[in-house]
């Protein structure tokens, strides 16, 4: 069981590999798509690898549902729990 | 009066150079790009081929881990070849609606097709990545130059086999010509080193077997030769009509002067014996750019290293050229640097643009006992191009009896 702070280190992890922005730019108010400029098939890509990071599973419909990045940390930790 | 073509920027990436100044001076000197493959799968899969021409420059050095994530290797040596080509030509003030691209491949993104199918199997269809489909798909490459260049003109991908890149040319005169761009982007692109097609050219005996001496395996026109050697790449160049080029004041390398393509309609794979399509594919690209078989100094011939192609192309070259042809200098570059596949033509028409432009042949390497039967001049070492209008001449073929030819003439 991952805390938030760890689930959103990973995040951001996973957005650095697949976008190349820096680890820091990836903050719980920032929009994936409006702030971080990430589009819909990156963001099913990153969506992808959190699951198998974080042993969750996200399902299609609950994506878009995902604006911010506390949504998804928040997501992740509750499918976690 | 048909609009001229002029050549105005050259890209490559390939086994003896990854960029074309390297690989111009490195087809001067004759070397190989063939070299022992050390990847686990050669053993894993007991290949019967254990060698190929890899890329010199590896992309991942060239291009950012973002942007290559996106990108099939194929696209991914394209891209490269596609961005040495535009700055080369350093167009700078351009109407994007009328620049095309015109870029080939002869697989398309096999590297992607086949990681997807091991991950499906593996971990299921939610680890199959949502890339996968824009990067396997064979026109991935043409996309991709495409959106990096905002050409808006058209982004089309000839595919026939080997014959792709040169293929490419022959559209993009066609696109100029015809009034459909001002500007194309040509080229071909192929990354096909994979434990399949390694194993499906190889049950075909296409592949040379030489395991304990890559660098002497490919030796086009000699009496020893025994297959080709996989090769993988991309050829860019840049296309312009020539009051285009004109008007900025552009270096102009050379015209494009006359292409063609031809279809044996004889078999899917093997060559027309009598090399009939190759002969009307010659005599065409010669009729449409108004040359006479004087005129031509040299030919890159598509001479891939086996036994049963190296020849019909020499018959064909007879039939086009007459006894001419013994006054040609002939060049072989698969000797250097392997079998490009669907890249090979574009590769192969960058160095027939510099052998024009720089009055030089590249070298053929790894000829030591030449077949009787294939009497060429063939080039082996050093050799100038007479001065004054010259005219040089590009072979391709492909399985499915697809014939290519490109002219390129002084200017």
């Amino acid at each position: 069981m991952a805390s938030n702070e760890e689930i959103l280190a990973g995040l951001a992890e996973i957005v650095n590999e697949e976008t190349g922005l820096a680890a820091d730019a990836v903050e719980l108010d920032k929009s994936f798509t409006e702030d971080l400029d990430i589009d819909s098939i990156s963001m099913m890509t990153i969506v992808v690898n959190a699951e198998e990071k974080f042993g969750v599973r996200i399902p299609d419909e609950e994506v878009k549902n995902l604006k911010t990045v506390g949504d998804a940390v928040n997501f992740i930790a509750n499918a976690q729990a | 009066m048909a609009r001229k073509v002029v050549i105005t920027g050259l890209g490559a990436t390939t086994p003896i150079g990854g960029d074309v100044p390297t690989m111009w001076k490195n087809a001067l000197k004759g070397v190989s790009g063939a070299h022992t493959l050390e990847d686990e799968w050669v053993a894993k899969y007991d290949l019967p081929v254990h060698f190929a021409a890899r890329c010199s420059t590896p992309a991942l050095d060239v291009l950012t881990r973002v942007e290559a994530k996106r990108m099939d290797p194929s696209t991914q040596f394209g891209v490269i070849a596609a961005r040495e080509a535009w700055a080369d030509a350093g167009i700078t003030d351009i109407d994007h609606d009328r620049l095309a691209v015109a870029f080939a491949t002869g697989i398309g993104g096999v590297w992607t097709l086949l990681d997807a199918w091991d991950t499906l199997k593996e971990k299921g269809p939610r680890r199959v990545l949502p890339m996968t489909v824009p990067m396997l798909m064979p026109n991935g490459v043409a996309a991709a130059v495409s959106l990096d260049l905002g050409a808006r003109a058209g982004a089309h991908t000839p595919v026939s086999a080997c014959a792709s890149g040169t293929e490419a040319l022959h559209l993009g005169l066609d696109l100029i010509r015809s009034g459909k761009a001002d500007v194309v982007m040509c080229g071909g692109a192929e990354a096909a080193i994979h434990p399949m097609p390694l194993a499906a050219f190889s049950s075909m005996q296409a592949l040379s077997r030489r395991n304990d001496d890559p660098e002497h395996a490919s030796r086009p026109y000699d009496i020893d030769r025994d297959g080709f050697v996989m090769g993988e790449g991309a050829g860019a160049l840049v296309l312009e009509a020539e009051e285009h080029a004109l008007a900025r004041g552009a270096r102009i390398y050379g015209e494009l002067a006359g292409t063609s393509v031809t279809a044996d309609a004889y078999h899917i794979t093997a060559p027309d014996p009598e090399g009939l399509g190759a002969t009307r594919a010659l005599k065409a690209a010669m009729f449409d750019g108004r040359i006479q078989a004087e005129d031509v100094v040299h030919v890159n011939a598509h001479a891939t290293s086996t036994p049963v192609g190296d020849k019909p192309e020499y018959t064909a070259l007879r039939a086009a050229l007459g006894t001419h042809v013994d006054n040609v200098a002939v060049s072989a570059t698969k000797s250097q640097m392997g079998h490009l596949l669907g890249a090979s033509g574009a590769v192969e028409a960058v160095l027939t643009v510099l052998a024009v432009y720089e009055r030089q042949a590249p070298l053929t390497i790894n000829l030591e006992n030449q077949d009787p039967e294939i009497p060429l001049d063939v080039v082996t070492s050093a050799r100038s191009l007479p001065a004054g209008d010259i005219v040089a001449l590009s072979n391709s073929f492909g399985f499915g009896g697809h014939n290519a030819v490109i002219a390129v003439r002084s200017v």
